[in-house]
Order: C-alpha cells, then structure tokens, then sequence
C-alpha cells in the first residue's frame, strides 16, 4: 500500500494518520505554506515550518499545533516526518516522510531561483518524489529576477516621466514581498493595497530586507509616478478608478506568454514566478533522484512523457490520465 | 531588424489602434526606406512567401532545442502560437548580429526558400545561432507566414498619411493591389502624382448595421433601397485594361475571367461598385452562395466549371465615367448615370435593382430578401457622395435577423492569437436519432469571462484528447446565429452552418433540449 494516498480532503498518509495540505477540516494537518490552495481552517492539529508560522495563524486564525523547524523530526504514529525549506514564499515546506523503510518527499510548491524572502530549496534524497507541475512545459524558463527587477525599475520610470501611476498586479503573499525585496534599494516609499499590508509586516518582522513602503489607505500625496503593489484582483475593481492616470503591469510566471498577456489586458507583463520552471523542473527530480516520480497541480503529461522516454518511472498521483 | 521587431512588440502589446498608428509613425520616421517598404508591406496583409514547409521549420527547431518533436507540438499546443512557440524553446544565441529587414528579405529568405531540405535546416541553425533572442518571433512570424499583428490596414494607410503628409484617402489609393517593397516605395507613395494608380480601385464604402427602426431615418423618399446581395463585393473596372478586386483589395482577375471580359464591353475609364454573384441562368436569378463558394476555392476556374457556376457582377455604384472621378456626385446622379450605362449591358453585367415604395412596403421586400438570396437590404442617402471608409450615416445595412439552433459542445481546440492556449475553438452537434452529428464550428461571440469559465469546464469534462483537440462530455449547450445553410458532402450531417458564430451560453438548457437535425434540413430545404 502506497506511503500516501490521494484522497476528496487532500494527500493522506495512513502510517501516520495525518493529512497534507487537506482542503476540507481533518483531526491532523501539515501545511506546507499559506496559500488558500493549500491552507485551510478548521483543523484539529496543525504542524507548519516554523518561519511561516505567524503567516499561517494571520490567515487561519490562531492554530492548535506546533511549528517545526526545518529539518526538526517529528514522530506520527508509525511514520517520522521533517519539513525542508522549498523556496516558494516565507516559511514554505516539503514534507519528507520515512515508514515502512520507504522516503517520501512531498514538494509542495517550489522553486529554484534564489529569492532572499525565504530560504532556499533544499533537496532531500526520497524513493518517492511528489513533485508540482504548474509550469510543465519548456517553453517556460524564467528570466534571471535580477533582469526582471531592473525592468520594473525601468517601467516604473516610464509611468513616472509620462506622469501616471504605476500599479504592478502580483499575488499579496510573497510575490509582493519578493518584488520589495527586489526593490529594497529604491529611496521613494512604494504604495501597498490593503491586502498586503499586514503580510508584508510580518516579512519585516521575520527580518527580510524590503523597500520601503506605505499603506495607500495612509497615503495623501500625489499618485502620479509611484508604484502601487495590489493583488491580481484589484483589476477591473473600483478600487482600481482612485488612479486617474495608470498604467498596469502583472508580475507572474504566465506572463511568458503573450496569449494570457493579453487577457489579463495588462499594459506589461513581468515574469516572476514562485514556482519551478521547465529546467528546474528537471533538475530537482534528477537531484532527488527518486524511483518514482508522482506529479500533482496542472498539465502533468508532457513532463510524465518526457520522464518516461528518459527511463524515470513517472506517474500522475491524481491516477492514470 | 531590430527596429522593426520593436515595432512588432509595440504593435503586439497593445490594442488601442491610436498608439498603434503612434509606432508605425515612429518606425517611419526613423527605419531606413528599404526596410520600410518591407514594413509597410508586411504590416498591411502581404504575406510573405512561406520559405520552408512548417514541418521542416519544426524539425530544425526541435533538434535545434534539444527536444523531441512530439514535446515541441505539445508545447505549440499550449501556446497556441507557433512562431513564439520557437522563440521560446530555441537555446540563447551564441552571438548576436542585426541583419537588415530589407536584407532578410530580399536576400536571405529567397536562399531559404531555394535550398534543399537539408540547407534549408542547416541555414536556419546558423542563422538562429546569431539571432538575438527579442528578434526570433519576428522572424519565425516571416518564416510562417502568419503575420497578424492585430493591424487594419486603414491603420498602415493612417500611419503612412500622417508620416508623408498626405491625404489619408490618396494613400489608401496608391496601397490597393500589390505593393512593390522597393527602396522608393515611400516616394512613390508620397508622389503627387502616380501613373501607377490606373489599375487601383477607389477605397471602398462601407456601412454600419441600422440598429433602430428605418422609418427613423426619415422619409422613404431621400434614402435608395436595395438588396444586400450574399456574394462577394467587388469594384469592377475598365481603364487602360479590365481589373476587378474584392474589398480585401485582392485582385480577382484570376478567378473569374468571364467578368473582366465583360468589363471590357464596357466604354474605357468607368469603376462600377457591385456584388459577384453566382446565377442560376434557368430561373435568370441568384444562385445559392453554395454554389460561388465553389468558384472560390479555384484561383483558375477551368471551363467545366466556369459553365456548371455561370456568374454575374451585379453593379449599384458608377465611381468614375469616361476616366472622371464621380465619387463627389450624389447618389441620385450616380445612381441615373449608372442606369444608362447598363441600359443593354454586356452578358455578364447587371443592373442591382431598386425596391421602391414606402418603408412598409420596404420592410415587406426585407422580408422576403432570403427568397431573392439576399441578406436583407441596404439603404443609402441619395444626396450624398460616395462614402470614405465607414462613417456613420450616408449608408446602412438592414439585415434581416439571423437564424438560431441551440447545439451541443462536443470538441474544443486551442485559440490562437488572443485566444492563445484557451479552448475557444468549438465543434458544435445536433441530435439525430439520438446521436449528436457536428453541424458548426464556431469561434467567437463569448466575453472572455465566460471563454475562461468555458476553458475550465472543458478542462475537467475532457473524455479523450486527440493532440490539440479535446472531445468534451455532451452537456453544455450554446446558441448559434448563422446566416444559412448549405448542403456539405463533408459532414456526416450532411450540412453546414454559413457564418455560424455564438450568440450565449445556454446554462439553463440541457443538452435534450437541443435542436434536432430534421429542423435544419427543414429550413436547407426550404431555402
Ligand atoms: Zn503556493
């Protein structure tokens, strides 16, 4: 019987009666990060890596349970588990879990590129490799952040000199963090929408270098030529007519392409992604070098396919497609 | 080329037709004439030649990319965009060079072209290997001769106006027909005078759909009615020789020769604006556009078929008499010249007649417009000149409503251009003894809310997956606007949806409740 097993709530690991990343309330959970796709309220028992604790409890309220430092083992029934940096946002986790004899790693979201938000991935050796595949395709390969960062810096200019405000779209936990943090050496405050505030305290609090900024809501000045941070939902929003004179931009790993480009009716497309491109993608299995590979989020087939035709045993974890 | 892969990505990056006018502006003033000859010429629709088969072009790229074939289709699935797909895969340039626009495309895509499969696989490698890398969707865009850049050619005519200082009119002119990219071409454009433009047609008028009642217009009186025929626009013209275009300003001398001989019955220096139809010379009337879309698909109609679709221009504009540029005169004048002119026509020439009468008695005639193979009518102020481009006012197309069949969803396939990586590409079946049979292929008309909402639903309802195109569970109903049927060998139907497009989502309708076949076959044969 397979270590874990894909169930309606989430991945169940029977050796150890608990669940990771369940969707619906269990008696024990581990969550690998604060994304609402993989965090959820209403758990009985709740284990998280430690720097991503207070995060977790500011979007699920306060949590029975214990954070866990990385690398810290823990004991579950018949399974020992530990949680390893995955370099997606602050405080995100693989999940390895030993019984039986058997090593299971757990990816959760990841990547590779480095990002001083967080700690970077570790690889962990497993026999069984559960990986995400968001981005299962080789057409994407992410630009260097450093090149990405300076185009910002460039593009926020241009609104500034044309006299409009600049307001980048990107998601209010982490990816708004990371462009700060790319951004920390500015000297004017950036504007943040309220969905990112707080969030982004708490990345201050956990000592991560960031830009200055400024709540909007607190902000009486001129908004011509500053940056304003606001979440992909904003767009098309109410909230979105106090810029007179704007021009958009959307920082994400599906700007690589110029067909969601030009749904998102975006002025500019910036790619920054917090999840693995096509080559990491790759890398990482190699690196971990499992003897099966399950993939988990998104179009799974072409990557099962090329794994396949390189000799992995490469499965989709959601069952046969 | 790399100021001209920079208008591309200005182009590209934007929707609004006013910035751009700005980039091609821009481009103008700064790009060397020979490059921007081929611009300009690429940029209003003329395709390039395509220099290498696509199959050849992926093989090269695959290897190119270290990837097998199967995962660079796949990829090219998923981005629903060939030329950006290569961009994307292809490795990083070992070198960067900028080779001239005009120097691609005079000198090196014609040695592509010319080469053996094999050089042709090997210049592409070399060639790629010094490309810079914001330069390669350009170039995969020349090389597959797809180049759509969401630009109307009225933009390229408004650009090179304003960039030249010339009317955007005379402009509009001088670009009709083939454009030579040469070096002088901006000259020639620019020129105050050009012997070339004999065989130009005049811009052609456009209308707007009359949205309210037609009696708003005013009196029946001041506005001359006629059918909106179902066949191709064209202007028909006889001046140094015969040449006839459609709207798209394609030279359809080829296809249909029989009319150009007609034009030359005609007396010299006179441009008729009409409507090819094809003509049913037994009951002297229309024939069903089935039948013109038969002379379409033949660039040389050979003479069987030339007999089996006898064809007939059917005129209701005179342009330009005796070699005289009557576009200024009312309609009422032009209208009375044109009556003479064809008073005996040359076989192959008539007479678009008028319906007179009070607009009852109009709206009587729309009615009946699809007995005489019409789409309804066009009205058309008798006062005014003929007009430029597709102002508001002096003409108005009074369609008749189209029809409606409710029908099912049974495969999706990845849009292109914005629609990239979306299922918005539908087949669309009705019931036949229990069974649903494809009728339509449908591709526009849903809000790109709903498209997005429609590509999840497709993604989770897949129940088999044939490369690019998804069989979908039956369950989803949409209702389709068509503008006729025609009988079609090709589908299992046995006829096809004319013009089908997507008028809602029918999410209150289960898939019974769709249309039946036998109520198509109806109507086909009620047509
Ligand atoms: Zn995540």
């Amino acid at each position: 019987m397979p270590l874990l097993e894909p169930r309606t709530a989430g991945l169940y690991c029977a050796a150890g009666d608990f669940w990771i990343d369940p969707l619906r309330p269990v008696p024990r959970a581990l969550i690998t990060h604060a994304h609402a796709d993989h965090a959820r309220a209403g758990h009985g028992c709740v284990h998280a890596a430690a720097p991503g604790w207070p995060v977790l409890e500011h979007r699920l309220g306060a949590l029975d349970g214990r954070p866990l430092d990385y690398g810290e083992p823990l004991r579950l029934g018949g399974a020992r588990v530990s949680l390893h940096p995955a370099g997606h946002i602050l405080g995100s986790a693989q999940v390895r879990i030993e019984a039986g004899g058997e090593v299971w790693l757990v990816s959760g979201d990841y990547k590779r590129q480095p990002d001083g938000t967080c700690a970077p991935f570790e690889v962990v050796p497993a026999d069984v490799f559960v990986s995400e595949v968001t981005f299962g395709y080789p057409v994407y390969r992410w630009p260097e952040p450093a090149t990405v960062y300076a185009q910002i810096r460039d593009w926020w200019q241009d609104c500034a000199a044309a006299g409009e405000t600049a307001v980048l779209l990107c998601y209010a936990l982490g990816k708004a963090q990371r462009v700060l943090h790319g951004l920390r050496d500015s000297a004017e405050s950036i504007l943040l929408h309220g969905a990112m505030t707080a969030l982004t305290a708490l990345y201050r609090e956990a000592g991560v270098a960031l830009a200055p900024t400024c709540p909007l809501s607190e902000y009486e000045g001129e908004l011509a030529g500053r940056l304003v941070l606001a979440p992909p939902s904003a767009a098309g929003s109410p909230w979105m007519r106090r810029f007179r004179k704007r021009r958009l931009a959307l920082a994400s790993g599906w700007m690589m392409l110029r067909g969601p480009r030009r749904r998102r009716a975006v002025d500019r497309g910036f790619v920054l992604s917090d999840h693995a491109d096509w080559p990491s993608l790759l890398r990482t299995i190699d690196e971990v070098n499992p003897q099966q590979v399950l993939l988990t989020h998104g179009d799974s087939a072409p990557l099962l396919r090329y794994l396949r035709e390189a000799g992995r045993e490469a499965a989709d974890l959601r069952g046969a497609r | 080329m790399k100021a001209f892969a920079a208008l591309y990505q200005r182009l590209d990056a934007t929707t609004r037709s006013s910035v751009k006018r700005a980039a091609i502006v821009d481009y103008l003033h700064s790009a060397d004439p020979r490059d921007a000859a081929h611009a300009v010429a690429v940029l209003s629709g003329q395709r390039p030649r395509r220099p290498i088969s696509a199959t050849l072009l992926r093989e090269a790229a695959a290897q190119a990319s270290d990837l097998p074939l199967w995962l660079l289709e796949e990829s090219y699935h998923h981005v629903g965009d060939l030329a950006e797909t290569l961009a994307l895969l292809l490795p990083p340039p070992a070198r960067a060079e900028d080779v001239a626009l005009h120097h691609w495309m005079e000198q090196r895509l014609p040695q592509l072209a010319r080469a053996e499969a094999a050089a042709q696989q090997a210049l592409l490698q070399q060639w790629w290997a010094a490309m810079p890398q914001e330069q390669r969707l350009v170039f995969h865009k020349l090389l597959t001769g797809s180049f759509r850049v969401g630009v109307a050619r009225q933009t390229v005519t408004q650009a090179l106006a304003t960039a030249l200082g010339r009317e955007p009119g005379q402009i509009a002119a001088r670009m009709m027909g083939r454009i030579r990219p040469s070096a002088d071409l901006l000259e020639r454009l620019a020129a105050a005078e050009q012997p070339a433009d004999t065989l130009a047609p005049y811009p052609f008028a456009l209308a707007h759909a009359l949205e309210g009642a037609a009696a708003e217009l005013g009196p029946a009186t001041r506005w001359q009615a006629e059918y909106k025929w179902d066949g191709i626009r064209a202007q028909l013209l006889h001046r140094a020789q015969a040449a006839l275009w459609s709207r798209g300003e394609e030279p359809l001398d080829a296809s249909f020769p029989e009319l150009l001989q007609a034009a030359q019955a005609l007396p010299p220096g006179c441009v008729l604006d009409g409507e090819i139809v094809a003509w049913d010379n037994e009951a002297d009337a229309v024939a069903p556009f089935a039948a013109l879309q038969r002379r379409l698909n033949r660039r040389k109609p050979g003479a069987a078929l030339r007999r089996d679709v006898p064809v007939r221009f059917l005129a209701y504009d005179l342009l330009e008499q005796e070699g005289e540029d009557l576009r200024a005169r009312p309609l009422r004048d032009r209208r009375r010249a044109l009556e003479t002119l064809l008073a005996s026509p040359p076989a192959g020439i008539g007479l678009s007649p008028l319906l007179q009468g009070d607009w009852p008695r109009r709206a009587r005639w729309r009615a009946q417009a699809r007995a005489a193979r019409a789409e309804g009518l066009m009205l058309k102020d008798r006062d005014a000149p003929y007009p430029s481009g597709r102002p508001r006012g002096p003409w108005w197309k009074w369609k008749l409503d189209p029809y409606t069949v409710d029908a099912v969803l049974l495969y999706a396939q990845a849009g292109h251009g914005r629609r990239s990586g979306l299922h918005s590409d539908f087949t669309l079946g009705v019931w036949q003894d229990g069974e649903l049979v494809p009728v339509a292929k449908a591709y526009s008309g849903l809000s790109d809310a709903e498209l997005l909402r429609a590509d999840r639903w497709i993604r989770a309802h897949t129940r088999e997956r044939f490369g690019p195109v998804r069989a979908v569970a039956p369950e989803q109903v949409f209702e389709l606007a068509f503008e006729g049927l025609r009988p079609s060998s090709r589908h299992k139907a046995g006829l096809a949806l004319r013009f089908p497009r997507i008028l809602r989502w029918r999410e209150d309708k289960p898939a019974q409740q769709a249309d039946q076949l036998a109520t198509l076959q109806r109507l086909l044969e009620g047509q």
